[in-house]
C-alpha cells in the first residue's frame, strides 16, 4: 500500500519537495496549487539568486544557515539535470566605509562556520577590475564566487514538469479549505474540488502557511508579508558582472545591482513590512520604487534614465514568527509537517528543504522509503528560438513551420515555442489558458515592447489551443480574461 | 550556414504604408525588390485603423486604413512584388558600402538575403504603462492603444466596459471614440501636457461623445485585484511636477496607454547607424540614407508621422535614394549642408542636405504657438504661419536653389511675428 502525500503549494518550496519525493516507490503524490498555474506565489517575483550561505546566523537560525548552502550545493545538480537557466556569476558584497570592513569579516567568518567556500575580501583594485563601473567612492568587497542566478518561475515549471513525469499528481486551481484531522492524525485535506485523501500532509503554503497549519490546529507562528520591489531596465544597458551588495545591515542584506539572467539590467528590492492580511498586495509603490533606486544607486552610480524602465514589480516575504524556516513533523498531528515561514533564502534552499522532508518523513515519520528501480532525473527546457543556430533552425521549420514564425519580436520567441509552452501546460495539468503561463516558459512578452505586438498573437495561439473564444483567454488566471465579449457585447447589451 | 541565399537589389524590411510605398517605387524604377513583413498580412498597422482619415493628400480622396493599404496591396500584385509576410528579420549585416545581407526567419525557412541596398520601414512601439512611471497592481485590463485596436479591429475582441484612455495623441482620441461607439463608457482621457496632443480634427471626438478632458493632469496608479478597478490621477503645473493634494479616483475596467510612439531602430542600432535623440529615429541625409551607407528609412521608423501621406512620401524617396545610390555605387555629394533646430524646433528630418534637390522638411515645434514665422536665417527665408502646434507636424519645402545658398548649414527657428 501507497502512503498518500498530499504537498499544499506549488512554489519552488512544495515542487522541491514533490520532485525529492517522486523519487520513492511507496508514495502516491499529490500536489495541491491554488493557482492556474504553478509557481505564481512567492517564488514568482524575488531577486532569484542563488546565494552564497554566509548571510544567515547559524545561532540565531540555524535551519537557515545550514539549508542555504546545502541548497546552493545542490542547484549545481538541479540546473543542470532540469535545464534550468542558470548563471554562476559570484557576488560581491561592497564597502563604501572603513566599517564597513568589520561587517564583512563577520559575514566571513559566518560563512567560514556554515561551510560556504572559496570566500574572500578582496581590495579597491580587485574590486575595480571585477567591477569597474562601481560606485568610484567603493574600498573593497567580500567575493563569495558560489552565489548564482537562476530563472525562480523557469525552475519551478522545470521541476513540476520532472515530478509529473516521474508519477506525481497536481491539482491547479484547488484551494486547500481545510484539514481533516481525526484521532490526533491527519485524513486528508478539503478542497473547492473535493477532498483528497491523504496520510501526510506537508505545508508549503507560502505567504498562506500560518492559515494552512491553522486548519490542521497549530497555531505557535503567524506570517507577515515583507514586501520588496524591483526595477528592471531594457536590454542594453551594461549592468554589473557580479551580484552586488551593499554592506548588510541587521535588518536587510539591502538593494541588489545586477544583470539578470536574460540580460537586464535589474535592482531591489526594499524591505517593508505589511499588515498581516496584505498577504495579496504585490503592488509597487512609489515610496518603495524611489527608495530602491536610491540605494541602488549608492553602488551603482549609473543608472539608465527613469523611461529605460521596462517593468517594475514587487514580491512579498513570507516572514515567520522568529525569523527561522519551520520545517517539522508536528507532534500533536500525526503526519502533518509543516514548511513554513521559507523566507529569504527560500530559492536557495528549496532543493536542500526537499531533501529535509524527505529525511523527516523517514525518521519521524516512521515511513521506510523505498527507492523506484526506474526514476528519470532528465527534463529538458522546451526550444528557445533565441538560442537556435540558423542550420537548426531550417530543421525545425521542416518538421514544424511555426518554428519559423516569430510571434515575440523583443525576445525572439517562435509560434513553435509558444505551441511547446501550451503542450506543457496541458502535460502538468493548466486547464485556464493564460497569457503568464506562456511567458514563464518562453519569455514572450518580457522585452522592451512588454507585449504590445506579441500578446495578442498568443492570446490567439492560446484560444485555438485550447478551443475556447479569445476573450476567455486570460492574463494571470480566472477573473483576468482579456475581453468581456466579442466587440459587439455592448451594443448588444449582454456583458455583465 | 544553411539558410536558403536570396539575391536583390534592394530588400524593404517592414510592410506597413512606408515600406509598401518604397517596394512599389522601387519596383517602378526597374529594381529587383524582396518586401519582408512579420504579421500575417501586408499593410503594417493600416489594417486594423477602420477609420477615416487616411490617403486625403496621397489619393485626393478619404479613406479607412484598409482601404489605403489595399490600394498598394493591388499596386504590389499588379507589380509581381516579391514579399514575405511571417517573416522576421533577425540580423542586418552590413558587409561592405556597397553590400548587405539581411538574416530573416519564416515558417518557410531562414534566408540570408544579399542586397546592394536596404530600405527600412519597420514602423514605432508604443510606450508602455511601465514606461510612463505607472505604479500599483499588474492586473489584466491595461493595454496600449495600438494592442487595444488589433484586439477590437482584426480580432473582434471587446477589451471592457468602462475605461479611460491615457493620453490625448491621436491615437488615443480615436480609441476614446472607438470603445464609445461600441458602447462603452469612456470616463476620462488624461493628459500630461496643457494642450492636447493630436490634430484639431481628433479633438473634436471628445466633444461629439462628451468625453472628459483633463489637460496637466497624469495617471500615477492603477489598482485592482485581477483586472484593473480604479486609476489615481494628479493634476501638474507648468513644469509637470505633480501638485499634492490634488488627487483623485477613477473607477475604470480598462486602462490605454497612449503615451506616443518611438521609433524601432533595433536592427540598425546593431550595426552603428547614427540616431537623433530628439526623433529617436535614425541621422539621415535629403534621400533618407543613413549614417551607414546604402541603408535608407522611412515612416515612423524615421520619425513618428500624424499623417500616412507622408509616410508613403517618405518610401517613395527612400525608393529613389536606394535606385540612385544602386546606380552610382553610393549616393555621392561633395559637402552636405546641416539642418540646425533653432528657437521652438523640436525636432527636424532631414538632418542634411546635399542642395541638389528640393527636400521636404519635416519638423515638430516644442510648443504651441500663434501668428509667427517659421525663419531660415542662412537662405532668407520667411513662412507665415497663422498657428504651430506640437501635434502637428510642419512639412516645408526647400528648393534646391534656395538650400544651395547656405554655406554649411540651415537653422530653422519659430518667431512671434
Ligand atoms: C522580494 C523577495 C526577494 C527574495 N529573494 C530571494 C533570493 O534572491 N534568493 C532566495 O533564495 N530566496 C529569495 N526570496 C525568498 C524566496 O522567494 C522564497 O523563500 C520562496 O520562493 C518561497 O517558496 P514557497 O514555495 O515556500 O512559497 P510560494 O512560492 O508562495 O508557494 C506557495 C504556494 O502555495 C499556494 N497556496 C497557498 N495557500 C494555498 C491553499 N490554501 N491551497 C492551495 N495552495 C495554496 C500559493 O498559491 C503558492 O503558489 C525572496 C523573496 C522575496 C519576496
Amino acid at each position: 500500500m501507497k502512503t498518500k502525500v498530499a504537498i499544499i503549494g506549488a512554489g519552488i518550496v512544495g515542487a522541491s519537495i514533490a520532485r525529492v519525493l517522486s523519487r520513492y516507490e511507496n508514495l502516491e503524490i499529490h500536489l495541491i496549487e491554488k493557482e492556474a498555474d504553478v509557481g505564481w506565489g512567492v517564488s514568482k517575483a524575488n531577486t532569484a539568486l542563488i546565494h552564497g550561505g554566509y548571510d544567515d546566523d547559524p545561532d540565531k537560525y540555524p535551519m537557515r544557515a545550514k539549508l542555504c548552502i546545502k541548497g546552493n550545493r545542490l542547484w549545481h545538480q538541479w540546473v543542470k539535470e532540469l535545464e534550468i537557466p542558470h548563471i554562476w556569476n559570484g557576488a560581491l558584497i561592497v564597502a563604501l566605509k572603513d566599517e564597513d570592513f568589520d561587517e564583512l569579516e563577520r559575514l566571513l567568518e559566518r560563512g567560514k562556520r556554515n561551510g560556504v567556500p572559496e570566500m574572500r575580501i578582496i581590495d579597491r583594485e580587485e574590486l575595480f577590475h571585477l567591477e569597474p563601473n562601481v560606485n568610484p567612492n567603493a574600498l573593497g568587497a567580500l567575493y563569495v564566487p558560489i552565489v548564482g542566478q537562476i530563472g525562480p518561475i523557469p525552475a519551478v515549471i522545470a521541476i513540476v514538469e520532472n515530478a509529473v513525469a516521474n508519477g506525481v499528481k497536481v491539482h491547479l486551481e484547488t484551494e486547500v479549505r481545510g484539514i481533516k484531522v481525526e484521532n490526533g492524525e491527519v485524513k486528508g485535506v478539503e478542497t473547492n474540488n473535493g477532498f483528497i485523501e491523504a496520510d501526510i500532509v506537508i505545508n508549503a503554503a507560502g505567504l498562506y502557511a500560518d492559515e494552512i497549519s491553522k486548519m490542521a490546529g497549530i497555531d505557535y507562528f503567524e506570517i507577515h508579508p515583507r514586501k520588496g520591489e524591483y526595477w528592471i531596465f531594457d536590454e542594453g544597458i551594461p549592468g554589473p558582472n557580479h551580484v552586488l551588495f551593499p554592506t548588510p545591515t541587521p535588518i536587510s542584506k539591502g538593494v541588489v545591482v545586477t544583470t539578470e539572467i536574460s540580460g537586464h539590467l535589474m535592482i531591489g528590492p526594499n524591505a517593508q513590512d505589511l499588515p498581516k492580511d496584505y498577504k495579496d498586495d504585490t503592488s509597487t509603490t512609489r515610496g518603495g520604487l524611489e527608495e530602491v533606486w536610491q540605494k541602488a544607486q549608492e553602488i551603482w552610480p549609473n543608472l539608465p534614465p527613469r523611461w529605460k524602465v521596462i517593468r517594475t514589480f514587487a514580491g512579498l516575504r513570507p516572514e515567520p514568527t522568529g525569523g527561522d524556516f519551520i520545517i517539522k513533523a508536528e507532534e500533536e498531528v500525526q503526519g502533518f509537517i509543516n514548511v513554513a515561514g521559507i523566507r529569504s533564502p527560500g530559492l536557495t534552499s528549496a532543493p536542500a528543504i526537499g531533501y529535509e522532508v524527505r529525511d523527516i518523513i523517514e525518521r519521524d515519520l516512521g515511513i521506510k522509503l523505498k527507492e523506484k528501480e526506474k526514476w528519470n532525473p532528465y527534463r529538458k527546457e522546451i526550444t528557445h528560438f533565441f538560442m537556435l543556430q540558423p542550420n537548426q533552425i531550417n530543421e525545425l521549420v521542416k518538421k514544424n513551420p511555426a518554428y519559423g514564425r516569430i510571434v515575440c519580436r523583443c525576445n525572439k520567441v517562435s509560434e513553435g515555442d509558444v505551441l511547446e509552452a501550451i503542450e506543457r501546460m496541458k502535460f502538468i495539468g493548466v486547464k485556464t489558458p493564460s497569457v503568464d503561463s506562456v511567458k514563464f516558459r518562453t519569455k514572450a512578452t518580457t522585452g522592451t515592447c512588454q507585449g504590445s505586438f506579441c500578446k495578442v498573437v498568443i492570446i490567439n495561439l492560446l484560444a485555438r489551443e485550447y478551443g475556447i473564444l479569445p476573450w476567455k483567454v486570460t492574463l494571470k488566471g480566472k477573473g483576468s480574461e482579456i475581453g468581456i465579449g466579442d466587440v459587439k457585447v455592448l451594443l448588444r447589451g449582454e456583458a455583465q | 550556414m544553411n539558410s536558403t541565399i536570396l539575391q536583390y537589389d534592394v530588400v524593404v524590411i517592414g510592410g506597413g504604408p512606408a515600406g509598401l510605398a518604397a517596394a512599389v517605387k522601387a519596383k517602378e524604377y526597374g529594381l529587383n525588390v524582396l518586401l519582408l513583413d512579420e504579421n500575417d498580412y501586408l499593410g503594417g498597422i493600416l489594417p486594423q485603423c477602420i477609420h477615416p482619415g487616411f490617403g486625403i493628400h496621397y489619393f485626393r480622396e478619404e479613406l479607412t486604413g484598409p482601404e489605403f493599404s489595399h490600394r498598394f496591396m493591388q499596386r504590389v500584385k499588379d507589380l509581381k512584388i516579391d514579399y514575405f509576410v511571417k517573416a522576421r528579420v533577425l540580423e542586418i549585416k552590413n558587409y561592405s558600402d556597397l553590400e548587405k545581407i539581411v538574416v530573416f526567419t519564416s515558417p518557410e525557412g531562414a534566408f540570408e538575403v544579399w542586397t546592394k541596398a536596404i530600405i527600412y520601414a519597420t514602423g514605432a512601439r508604443e510606450r508602455h504603462a511601465f514606461e510612463i512611471g505607472i505604479v500599483g497592481d499588474r492586473v489584466a485590463g491595461i493595454y496600449t492603444a495600438g494592442e487595444a485596436q488589433t484586439l477590437m479591429d482584426i480580432y473582434g475582441v471587446m477589451p471592457g466596459k468602462e475605461v479611460v484612455i491615457v493620453g490625448s495623441g491621436d491615437v488615443g482620441l480615436i480609441m476614446a471614440r472607438r470603445f464609445a461607439l461600441e458602447g462603452a463608457k469612456v470616463k476620462a482621457v488624461i493628459e500630461l501636457m496643457p494642450y492636447p496632443g493630436g490634430l484639431a480634427r481628433n479633438v473634436m471626438i471628445l466633444r461629439d461623445f462628451s468625453i472628459p478632458l483633463y489637460l496637466s493632469h497624469k495617471v500615477v496608479e492603477v489598482r485592482g485585484k485581477k483586472r484593473v478597478e480604479k486609476v489615481k490621477v494628479m493634476k501638474v503645473d507648468e513644469n509637470l511636477r505633480e501638485i499634492p493634494g490634488t488627487e483623485f479616483w477613477i473607477k475604470c475596467d480598462t486602462m490605454i496607454i497612449s503615451a506616443g510612439l518611438i521609433p524601432q531602430v533595433k536592427l540598425l542600432t546593431g550595426i552603428g547607424v547614427e540616431i537623433d535623440p530628439a526623433t529617436g529615429g535614425p541621422v539621415v541625409n535629403d534621400l533618407l540614407e543613413t549614417t551607414v551607407p546604402g541603408i535608407f528609412v522611412a515612416g515612423n521608423s524615421l520619425l513618428i508621422n500624424d499623417l500616412v501621406d507622408y509616410v508613403a512620401e517618405q518610401g517613395e524617396l527612400a525608393a529613389y535614394g536606394a535606385k540612385l545610390f544602386i546606380e552610382n555605387g553610393g549616393i555621392p555629394a561633395e559637402k552636405w549642408i546641416k539642418l540646425e533646430k533653432g528657437n521652438n524646433i523640436r525636432l527636424a528630418v532631414p538632418h542634411y542636405l546635399s542642395g541638389k534637390r528640393d527636400v521636404y522638411i519635416y519638423a515638430r515645434v516644442k510648443k504651441p504657438m500663434e501668428n509667427v514665422v517659421l525663419n531660415f536665417p542662412e537662405i532668407d527665408k520667411k513662412i507665415r504661419l497663422p498657428v504651430v502646434r506640437p501635434a502637428e507636424m510642419l512639412r516645408i519645402r526647400l528648393r534646391k536653389e534656395e538650400i544651395a545658398k547656405a554655406k554649411d548649414k540651415i537653422t530653422m527657428e519659430v518667431i512671434q511675428q
